[in-house]
C-alpha cells in the first residue's frame, strides 16, 4: 500500500543477522562461484575456465553432462512420484479426522512424530527395517512372495527411499490439510446437507476449492525437500545399487570430494540451485496469482 | 405442506439448568404456509437457537416439531425439505451461477429440461439472468446471497425458506434493494418464510407477523402496526421504533395518573396495581408533541434535526424522554408544553402491559 | 491543536485512492466523513492518524508539519469497527494499556483509568476480561481506551457498524456527550446519514476518496453544493429525474408535461436533473406547487416510526417516506405528489442550480 513513515534503527537491530548470514552462506557461496569458473592442475595453479564447466555440465552428450543429466531425471522422477503419493494421501487422512473433541490433538502429535526424527537417524532406522533378512518391513515383504532387496535390486531401493519419504513427510501435508479444513465454516457443509449433496459431492465442490491454497504450499513445500533430498538415500543406499538412486546431491558430493573435480562440482551445484529457485519461483507465482483471483 | 407447529418446545444448552436460563424457554406456536415472520430481537435472545430448531440442526431438551402432522423432531436437516440462507453467502466456488442454482435439483435426480426451466424461472425472479453463465466467486455480495436464495427456492416442494441475519454483510447501500427483493419473492412464490434479525427495520419491513424476543422468551407475536402502536411489554415498546417508547414512573388511580407531580388523563380506567409492583405509562415520542395545547410541563434540552423531522429531548421532572416538534414550530430552549395522545398512552405494571376498562 | 490536510493524495497501484483532498478541523469539533464502503474515509483516517503516508500533499496538525512523523510521536487514538481490545488483558488493564506505554505514575494511572470507566459505565466490569463482555460493552472498552489517553485527535472508524441496532442508538448518544469534554478534534466515520445528522458538528460527504462538501452538517443537508453530495447524504436514496424544460414547462421524458411551479419557474430553458428526498414526496397531501405522477407502490418498508414507500413510476422507482406504519399493499395505484418547492435542481454535470433557502 501506501508507504509507512521509516524508522531507521530497526534495521541495526537486523545487523549482527546479517553479518552472520553473510559469514556462513554468501562467502561459501562466493567460493563455489569462484571454483565454477576456473580451472586447476592441481597445486592451487588456477586458470581462468569462463563458462567452460557449465558448458560441459549442460551438453549431455559429455560424460559429466550425462552425469548431470541422469541424476536430474532421478531427482524429478523421485519428487514427482513422492508427491503424487504423499499429497493425496496426506488430504485423504486429514479428511478421515474429526472436526473437533481432543482425540484429535493426540492423532495429530502421534502422526507428527515422524517429522520429529533427525534425517540421518531416519536413514539408520529405516537401513535395519529394510534388510530383507531381518528388518521388519523387508522381511515381511519377501515373506509375503515379492522379491525384495534393498541394497542388490534397483527398484526395491528405489520404492524403499520413496516409502522412507512417504513415511517421513506426510505428516507435513496431513497437518496443512488439516488447518486448511478446519477452516472451513460449517456452514458449509450444512448448506450441502440441505441442498442434498453427496459426500464426494462435497469434497470436489467445497474442500477441494477452499484447499487450494493449502495445497500449493503443501506441494511446494514437498516439492523443494524432495528435490534436495541427501540424507536418507546416502545412509540407506548409499547411492547405489550402482547408480539407482545417486540423486544430484550426492552425485555432486561424490565429485566434488571423491574425483575433487571442483570445477564441475561447483558448476553443477549453481545449476542445480538455480533449477530449485526458478520452481519455487513459479509455485510462488501461482500462489500470489491464486490469492488476487480469490479476492476479486 | 400448510403449517410447522411447536409443541413446547424449549432448549437449553447446558444440562441441569432452571428453566429460567434456558436459552429458550416453553413455546407453542403455529407458523402458517404463505406468511412471513420475523424473528427479532437483541444478541443472545434465543431468536437463533428457535431458527436451528425449526431447521433441525439443533434438536430442542424438550417439546416435539410437527409438520403438518408428522413429528420431525428427531429427523435431521436434510431430511426436512427446508431451505436456509446464512449470514454470509454460502456458494460453490467452482460453479457458475446457473450450475449454482441448478445444484439441489441435480442431487435429487430431476430431468434436465425441468432443471433448466426452474433455474430460469428462479433466475428471473431474482434478477439474476443475466449473470447466468457466469462463475460465481467473482460476484458481489447481495448477488452471491441472492444465489444463496435462489438453491433454497428453486426446489418447488421446499417447505420454509430460513434466514439467519442474512443482510449482515450487505454493503448498506444495497440493503434496500435486497429487501424489497426479498419481500417481492414472498409474495410471488407464497411459502413460509421465517427471518432472524436484530434490525427492526428488516423485520417489520418484511414480516406480517413478528415474533419479538428477549432472554428466551417470545414477549409478543403480532403484526407490525400491532407491534407499534399497541406494545405488551415495556421491551417491545422500547426495541421497536427509533427512538423507541418513553417509560416514566407513575401512579395510577382509576382513569387518571400521576407523573412527576403532575396529572394526566387516561383514555380507561386501571384497577389499582398490587403493592411493591412497578408502574409506569409507556408513550411513542410519535404521539408526544410540544405544542401549546399541551397540559404538561417540560424543559426542553436539545433538539435534534434529522431533516425529515425534529426530535426534542425534554425532561419531565426528573425523566429524560423524547417528543416530536413540529417542522415550523419555532422552539427554543426552556419550558413547552407538551400534549399526548391520550389513546396512545399505556400502562405497564411490571413490564406488562394492562388492558383496563373503557371509561 | 487543529488538523489539516493539505492537496493530499493517495495512489496505489495505479489507482486513485485518495484525490487531492483538503480538510481542516478545529479543536473541540466533531467531523463526521460521510460516505459508502470504500469512498476514502478509512484511507483518510489512516492519513491523519500516521499509519499510512500520502502519496503527495501534507499533513499538519497544531501548523506543524507531521507527514513524515510515525504514528507513535503524534498524539492520536482510534477506535475501530470490530471492537479491537487485548484480550488477555483485563478491561481495566486495556484501559491502562496508553498510560502504561507513557510510563505514568500508578496513582496517575488508576485516577485516570477509573475516570474514563466511569464516564462509559463499565465500573462494574473492570476485572473481566474482554471475551467474558457483550459487544456494546467491548466497544465502550476500546472507547475508553481511546479517551484516557487524553490524545488531541480521536479518530472513530465507524464504531457502532457491528453493534445491535439499539445499541447503537443508545450509543450514538452518549458518545458526542463523552467526547464533548476532552476537547479534542474528533472525526468519526459512518456511511450513515442519520449518524451524521445526530451526531451534529460538521460534515464531509466523501465520493471515490474525493471530498465533494465540507462545513456544518446541517447546512450540508440542506444546501448540497453537488449532486453527489446530496446523494451520499440521502437515505432513503435520492429520487432523481432527467428533465427538460422548454418554454416554459417542464417535460418528464417523452409524455409527461407539467408547469413550472416552485423552484421550477425561476431556472432558464435546458436539461437538468430533479432531484429531491423521500419526504419532499408524499401520497396524500397535494400541496400546492406540486408535480403530480401516476405510479404503482412497489413495496413499502416499515421502520416503526417511519414507512418508506417505494413507488414504481413512469421515471423509474421513487420513494417516499409515510410517519407510522404503512398500510400499503403492492400494486396498490397510486397518485405521487411532489412539492417544487422542497426540490433541488441541477444542471446535467451536477451543479446546483435551484435550491430552497
Amino acid at each position: 500500500m501506501t508507504d509507512k513513515p521509516i524508522n531507521n534503527r530497526a534495521w541495526l537491530l537486523v545487523a549482527p543477522v546479517l553479518a552472520f548470514v553473510l559469514f556462513s552462506a554468501l562467502l561459501p557461496m562466493m567460493t563455489v562461484v569462484n571454483y565454477s569458473v576456473q580451472d586447476t592442475m592441481g597445486a592451487n595453479n588456477f586458470f581462468w575456465n569462463g563458462d567452460g564447466w557449465f558448458r560441459a555440465v549442460l551438453d549431455p552428450s559429455t560424460e559429466s553432462g550425462q552425469r548431470f543429466a541422469d541424476a536430474l531425471f532421478r531427482n524429478l522422477s523421485f519428487s514427482f512420484v513422492a508427491l503424487l503419493i504423499e499429497v493425496p494421501l496426506g488430504v485423504a487422512i486429514a479428511l478421515c479426522l474429526p472436526r473437533r473433541g481432543w482425540v484429535v490433538g493426540l492423532c495429530l502429535v502421534i502422526m507428527a512424530l515422524p517429522m520429529l526424527i533427525p534425517w540421518n537417524v531416519v536413514g539408520t532406522i529405516w537401513q535395519i527395517f529394510a534388510r530383507a533378512d531381518i528388518g521388519l518391513f523387508g522381511a515381511t515383504l519377501t515373506g509375503l512372495g515379492l522379491h525384495y532387496n534393498d541394497t542388490q535390486d534397483p527398484v526395491s531401493a528405489w520404492c524403499t527411499i520413496v516409502v522412507i519419504d512417504v513415511w517421513h513427510w506426510t505428516p507435513l501435508v496431513i497437518l496443512l490439510s488439516y488447518a486448511g479444513l478446519r477452516a472451513i465454516s460449517d456452514a458449509y457443509y450444512q448448506a450441502a446437507k440441505i441442498d442434498g449433496a453427496s459426500r464426494w459431492a462435497v469434497f470436489v465442490n467445497i474442500e477441494l476449492p477452499k484447499l487450494r491454497k493449502v495445497l500449493v504450499l503443501a506441494i511446494l513445500l514437498r516439492f523443494m525437500q524432495t528435490f534436495m533430498i541427501y540424507t536418507e538415500p546416502f545412509v540407506v543406499t548409499g547411492g547405489g545399487p550402482g547408480s539407482a538412486t545417486t540423486f544430484l546431491s550426492i552425485d555432486l558430493v561424490k565429485i566434488a570430494l571423491g574425483q575433487v573435480d571442483l570445477g564441475a562440482a561447483a558448476a553443477m551445484s549453481l545449476i542445480y540451485n538455480l533449477i530449485t529457485i526458478t520452481l519455487c519461483w513459479i509455485f510462488y507465482t501461482i500462489m500470489t496469482q491464486l490469492d488476487r483471483r480469490r479476492d476479486a | 405442506m400448510a403449517r410447522i407447529t411447536l409443541d413446547g418446545v424449549a432448549h437449553s444448552y447446558q444440562t441441569d439448568s432452571a428453566e429460567t436460563t434456558y436459552a429458550l424457554r416453553r413455546l407453542d406456536h403455529v407458523w402458517r404456509q404463505g406468511r412471513a415472520y420475523a424473528l427479532l430481537g437483541p444478541s443472545g435472545c434465543g431468536k437463533t437457537t428457535l431458527l436451528n430448531i425449526i431447521s433441525g440442526l439443533i434438536t430442542p431438551s424438550s417439546g416435539r416439531i410437527l409438520f403438518d402432522d408428522k413429528d420431525v423432531t428427531a429427523l435431521p436437516t436434510e431430511k426436512r425439505n427446508i431451505a436456509q440462507v446464512f449470514q454470509f453467502p454460502v456458494i460453490y466456488d467452482t460453479m457458475t451461477v446457473a450450475q449454482n442454482l441448478a445444484f439441489p435439483l441435480k442431487n435429487r435426480g430431476v430431468e434436465r429440461g425441468a432443471i433448466e426451466r426452474r433455474v430460469r424461472e428462479i433466475a428471473e425472479l431474482l434478477d439474476l439472468t443475466k449473470d447466468l453463465g457466469r462463475p460465481a466467486r467473482g460476484l458481489t455480495a447481495d448477488a452471491k446471497q441472492k444465489i444463496s436464495l435462489g438453491r433454497g427456492l428453486v426446489r418447488p416442494d421446499v417447505a420454509a425458506v430460513l434466514f439467519d441475519e442474512p443482510l449482515t454483510v450487505i454493503d448498506p447501500s444495497l440493503k434496500w434493494e435486497l429487501r424489497s427483493k426479498l419481500k417481492a419473492v414472498h409474495r410471488a412464490l407464497d411459502v413460509l418464510m421465517i427471518y432472524v434479525t436484530h434490525d427492526q427495520i428488516e423485520a417489520l419491513t418484511f414480516a406480517d407477523e413478528v415474533v419479538v424476543m428477549k432472554d428466551g422468551r417470545v414477549l409478543q407475536i403480532a403484526t407490525p402496526g400491532q407491534l407499534f402502536d399497541e406494545p405488551d411489554h415495556t421491551f417491545v415498546g422500547y426495541f421497536i421504533g427509533s427512538p423507541g417508547m418513553n417509560l416514566v414512573e407513575a401512579e395510577v388511580d382509576g382513569a387518571t395518573a400521576r407523573v412527576a407531580g403532575q396529572t394526566i388523563q387516561l383514555a380507561r380506567r386501571y384497577p389499582k396495581p398490587p403493592a411493591g409492583s412497578s408502574v409506569r405509562l409507556g408513550f411513542r415520542p410519535d404521539y408526544a408533541r410540544l405544542s401549546s395545547e399541551g397540559v404538561l410541563k417540560v424543559q426542553v434540552q436539545k433538539i435534534d434535526d434529522l431533516g425529515r423531522r425534529r426530535l426534542a429531548r425534554v425532561k419531565l421532572g426528573p425523566h429524560e424522554i423524547f417528543a416530536t416538534v413540529p417542522n415550523d414550530a419555532p422552539i427554543n430552549d426552556g419550558m413547552a408544553n407538551l400534549a399526548i395522545k391520550p389513546e396512545r398512552l399505556f400502562v405497564y405494571v411490571n413490564d406488562e402491559r394492562v388492558a383496563g376498562e373503557p371509561s | 491543536m487543529s488538523v489539516r490536510l493539505e492537496n493530499v493524495s493517495v495512489v496505489s497501484a495505479g489507482e486513485t485512492i485518495i484525490d487531492n483532498v483538503n480538510l481542516a478541523f478545529e479543536r473541540g469539533t466533531m467531523n463526521v466523513l460521510l460516505g459508502v464502503t470504500l469512498s476514502g474515509k478509512t484511507t483518510l483516517m489512516r492519513l491523519m492518524a500516521g499509519l499510512d503516508k500520502p502519496s503527495s500533499g501534507r499533513v499538519f496538525a497544531a501548523d506543524s508539519d507531521v507527514t513524515g512523523t510515525p504514528v507513535r510521536k503524534r498524539s492520536v487514538a482510534m477506535v475501530y469497527q470490530q471492537f479491537i481490545n487485548y484480550p488477555s488483558l483485563t478491561v481495566y488493564e486495556n484501559i491502562a494499556s496508553p498510560l502504561r506505554v507513557a510510563r505514568l505514575a500508578q496513582a496517575e494511572v488508576d485516577t485516570r483509568v477509573r475516570e474514563a470507566a466511569r464516564v462509559l459505565g463499565l465500573e462494574p466490569l473492570l476485572d473481566r476480561l474482554p471475551a467474558q463482555l457483550s459487544g456494546g460493552q467491548q466497544q465502550r472498552t476500546a472507547i475508553a481506551r481511546a479517551i484516557v489517553k487524553g490524545a488531541e485527535l480521536v479518530l472513530m472508524d465507524e464504531p457502532l457498524a457491528n453493534l445491535d441496532y439499539k445499541l447503537r442508538e443508545e450509543l450514538r448518544e452518549e458518545l458526542p456527550r463523552i467526547l464533548k469534554q476532552s476537547g479534542a478534534v474528533l472525526v468519526y466515520a459512518t456511511t450513515e446519514p442519520l449518524e451524521a445528522l445526530l451526531l451534529g458538528g460538521n460534515t464531509a460527504t466523501l465520493s471515490k476518496g474525493r471530498v465533494i462538501q465540507f462545513g456544518p452538517t446541517a447546512d450540508v443537508y440542506h444546501h448540497p453544493n453537488h449532486i453527489e453530495s446530496a446523494r451520499v447524504f440521502s437515505d432513503p436514496p435520492l429520487n432523481e429525474i432527467a428533465i427538460v424544460k422548454r418554454e416554459g414547462v417542464i417535460q418528464f421524458g417523452d409524455f409527461h408535461h407539467a408547469p413550472s411551479v416552485g423552484l421550477l419557474s425561476g431556472i432558464a430553458d435546458g436539461a437538468y436533473t430533479l432531484a429531491f428526498r423521500a419526504d419532499a414526496m408524499s401520497l396524500t397531501e397535494a400541496w400546492p406547487n406540486s408535480l403530480k405522477f401516476d405510479g404503482r407502490i412497489s413495496v413499502a418498508e416499515i421502520s416503526g416510526s417511519e414507512s418508506f414507500v417505494h413507488v414504481e413510476s413512469p421515471h423509474g422507482v421513487l420513494v417516499c417516506v409515510e410517519p407510522g406504519v404503512s398500510a400499503r399493499q403492492p400494486g396498490q395505484p397510486v397518485t405521487l405528489y411532489v412539492d417544487a418547492t422542497r426540490v433541488f435542481v441541477f444542471d446535467r454535470a451536477g451543479a446546483p442550480v435551484a435550491a430552497s433557502q
